[in-house]
């Protein structure tokens, strides 16, 4: 049930577009970096614990 | 208890690891019904035609570019002026979440621009302002990359904030400073006169909760990320020392 958007439609759609694609990247570039960040920190505490 | 108790990286990571699944679901949940409501199910106006529609991603990511510099503006005069690390690691986590929704409110405005004012780009008080907004961003963003020493980037990326909030201020302001340029007023206001019509209104109210929570949320994730990441740090020099 897409709305109708006349002859806006282009600049209705990539309005959306755009800001919902930036948004998915900045949500899916911080989980990423976090889940990174947090295995190389479990790797650190245990060479840590491994050598004293 | 006080709430300098959070500037404790250890109590900070134990309470955001209890909020964030909240604040996640809350966020996911405003965002999808503000925007769906806001796309399907509101009317075209008499004057903008169907991109009224575009309100819903464009007045929400320039509230948050603005906002966000004003919670780096705090966090960084609280790091200046009490030292504690976690504010000076949130401010460097909400950075690119600014530059963000910087880039969505520059674009989106373009974009309406076009077809509304015959231009997608006009050097008007708001949108050169929010440039350079935009500018100060990247900036503080490469500030922190460039300074090996943390404390030495946090204290000059804080004076960069500070500088930077006046082009934050005039962002939000500009178009009450000046009455030239083509931006119109604010789309929310007390005025019942200015403000937007009530069947807009609900729909971009729930929209800016779920871009504020969508702020909170990774405000949070990345702010963790840093403390780990300065924890590593510490635990690399550590191991090269001994």
């Amino acid at each position: 049930m897409m709305p109708e958007l006349g002859k806006y439609a282009g600049a209705v759609l990539s309005s959306y577009g755009v800001s919902l694609a930036l948004m998915a990247a900045l949500v899916l570039l911080s989980m990423a970096r976090g889940a990174r960040v947090r295995r190389q920190l479990d790797e650190a505490e245990a060479r840590r614990r491994d050598h004293g | 208890m006080s709430l300098w108790e959070y500037a404790n990286p250890q109590k900070f990571m134990q309470t955001s690891s209890v909020l964030l699944p909240f604040v996640s679901v809350l966020t996911a949940v405003c965002l999808v019904v503000g925007l769906v409501w806001g796309f399907f199910l509101t009317p075209e106006a008499a004057n903008f035609g169907s991109t009224v529609k575009i309100i819903y991603v464009h007045v929400p990511s320039a509230m948050m570019a603005i906002n966000a510099w004003v919670m780096m503006l705090v966090t960084s005069l609280i790091w200046l002026i009490r030292r504690h690390h976690v504010s000076a690691l949130a401010a460097r986590a909400a950075a690119p979440i600014g530059l963000t929704m910087t880039v969505i409110a520059l674009i989106t405005g373009a974009i309406w621009g076009e077809p509304m004012w015959g231009t997608y780009w006009a050097w008007d008080p708001r949108l050169t302002s929010f440039l350079i907004l935009f500018l100060f961003y990247l900036g503080y963003i490469a500030l922190w990359e460039a300074i090996e020493n943390p404390d030495a980037a946090a204290d000059l990326t804080s004076v960069l904030c500070i500088v930077g909030s006046v082009f934050a201020l005039l962002s939000r302001y500009a178009v009450n400073f000046w009455n030239q340029g083509l931006h119109q007023g604010a789309t929310l206001s007390l005025d019942k006169e200015e403000n937007i019509s009530d069947v807009y209104w609900l729909p971009l109210v729930i929209c800016i909760a779920g871009f504020v929570l969508l702020f909170v949320t990774l405000v949070l994730v990345r702010t963790r990320t840093e403390i780990r990441a300065r924890r590593i740090k510490a635990l690399v020099a550590r191991e090269r020392m001994g």
